[in-house]
């Protein structure tokens, strides 16, 4: 989903890079305050993963792949602030050393996969958090539901600016990005929900500090 | 398990799927791709002048002749770089003068 420069109109581009900067500027701030000896690591960690797996391709029908997204995975693991500076980090680095995406565009990319897919995964395990019964299969499901929307949520943004800058009619772009990415979707949460069970086994509290679901299980 | 060998072993795996599995992955356009690709705006796209001299483009580890070998190693390289990129500015940022005193 990383769009490269000439997709979209320099407005589009430098609108959506403000919010952007706004977004991971407000994430260092929060970064400053929050991070200690285990986040700074896990901030490490979480962008390896997400870079390496964005990397896997998978196939979907019709000549397509799909590749890993990673906005639900930061966000459940470094909440949504922290979240959206990991996904800045491996969209600057894909853009800069990889030559994946754009540079005017890269201010869209991170709103679409770092702004919007972060904190519409943060807010659904949220909701989640305080309405379902606080277990594994609970949170897993809520994560795996977070990682659909947030793969979703980042399409149909891409789709609008697309749209917005006059590359092609909303009508025709938002239901060919959505029919594709709700296939792709899936794939995300299966990986998401796999990499939480690994956590989940080896280290559950880097997992239990964003999902208060855990805290019984944890005996906390 | 501690933190410091949960990151090592997670970076690893990280490594190791990046190294190992990206040359087999799919080589077909993603969703975005295709889209662009079926509604006829794929060619509007175009590298930024920076990246005419991106040190991997399109990863693909330059001077390497076996496509896998080179792609395997843009991942190695890639994922090891995010890392340092992800935990030195993780480590810079909680190092912030204005953090409350501990």
């Amino acid at each position: 989903m990383h769009i490269p420069d000439g997709f979209l109109a320099p407005e589009v581009a430098a609108g959506t890079a403000v919010v952007a900067a706004g977004a991971v500027g407000y994430g260092l701030r929060r970064a400053s305050r929050t991070l200690d000896d285990r986040t700074v690591p896990l901030l490490g960690v979480t962008g390896a993963f997400v870079f390496a797996a964005q990397m896997l391709n998978f196939p979907v029908a019709g000549g397509t792949s799909g590749h890993f997204l990673g906005a639900a995975l930061a966000a459940v693991l470094l909440g949504p602030w922290l979240a959206c500076l990991v996904l800045a980090v491996v969209l600057g680095m894909q853009a800069l050393v990889f030559a994946d995406g754009g540079i005017s565009a890269l201010g869209a990319n991170i709103f679409n996969m770092g702004v919007v897919g972060v904190l519409g995964a943060g807010l659904i395990v949220a909701t989640a958090r305080a309405l379902l019964p606080r277990s594994r299969t609970a949170f897993l499901g809520a994560a795996a539901v977070a990682a659909w929307a947030a793969v979703m949520a980042g399409a149909a943004a891409c789709a609008a600016e697309l749209a917005l800058s006059g590359t092609i009619p909303l009508n025709t772009v938002v239901p060919a990005m959505l029919s594709v990415h709700a296939v792709i979707g899936v794939g995300e949460a299966v990986i998401t929900v796999a990499a939480l069970s690994a956590i989940l086994a080896s280290r559950p509290d880097l997992v239990a500090g964003r999902a208060p679901v855990l805290a019984t299980a944890e005996g906390v | 398990m501690t933190i410091r060998l949960f990151t090592i072993l997670a970076v690893a795996v990280a490594i190791g799927l990046a190294t190992g599995l990206s040359p087999y992955a799919s080589a077909s356009p993603d969703g975005l791709e295709k889209v662009a690709e079926r509604q006829g705006f794929l060619e509007q796209g175009r590298l930024h002048a920076v990246q005419e001299k991106s040190p991997i483009p399109g990863y693909a580890f330059p001077g390497i002749g076996d496509a896998r070998l080179a792609t395997g190693l843009a991942g190695f390289a890639g994922t090891l770089g995010v890392f340092a990129v992800g935990f030195g500015l993780a480590a810079a940022v909680r190092r912030h003068p204005r953090r409350a005193a501990t």
